[in-house]
């Protein structure tokens, strides 16, 4: 699983039918020091985060296990909303680091 | 899943019989923050929801992309399940 911020929501009116009800969400991964690392992606929502919330997110077909049993054709899914992360080399994130 | 925008389509003849009668397109990812962008190398993907050249699409690949309608253990590794609408980029 990957740290990342949500920084949007996708919307889309003709999709494959499993993913009707299902939010989708722009993440932008980020490393342990809550630096932006890599290219934004739209993962699938089961947690009910929003944007500006820091989030850890799984990648392959796993992403779809929130779901079971409708298949949702997802290869990201959000699966963990994060109150605060620290390292042994960094304060991480906390709540007032919002930016 | 990748935004990308449909730049094109694929005609095969001779292909994988669990692929006859499905679209094949060419995408380009793009830049969630600047759809204008286009990033990276060019994909062949399935079409599962009638999308066109030009339109900005949702990308699913990898072994997800068997979980797209229709495509049940046929040999693809990316289908295009979504024609996006609108990204509202909240930050």
């Amino acid at each position: 699983m990957q740290l990342a911020r949500v920084i949007g929501d996708v919307v889309a009116t003709q999709k494959d039918p499993a993913f009707s009800g299902v939010r989708l969400l722009v993440l932008q991964p980020v490393n342990a020091d809550g630096q932006d690392a890599g290219r934004p992606l739209v993962a699938v929502d089961s947690v009910g985060a929003g944007v500006g919330e820091r989030v850890f997110f799984v990648r392959g077909k796993e992403a779809s296990f929130p779901f079971h049993p409708t298949e949702v054709p997802t290869d990201a899914g959000v699966v963990g909303i994060i109150d605060h992360w620290s390292t042994v080399e960094g304060p991480g994130f906390s709540p007032g680091d919002r930016r | 899943m990748l935004l990308a925008r449909i730049v094109g389509t694929v005609v095969a003849t001779r292909k994988d019989p669990r692929l006859v009668s499905n679209k094949l397109l060419m995408a380009r990812a793009v830049d969630p923050r600047d759809s204008t962008k286009l990033e990276g190398g060019y994909l062949v993907a399935v079409d599962t929801v009638d999308a066109g050249v030009g339109e900005t699409v949702l990308i699913v690949s990898g072994s997800s992309a068997r979980m797209a309608s229709g495509m049940k253990d046929c040999p693809v590794d990316a289908a295009i399940v979504g024609i996006v609408d609108t990204v509202d980029l909240g930050e």
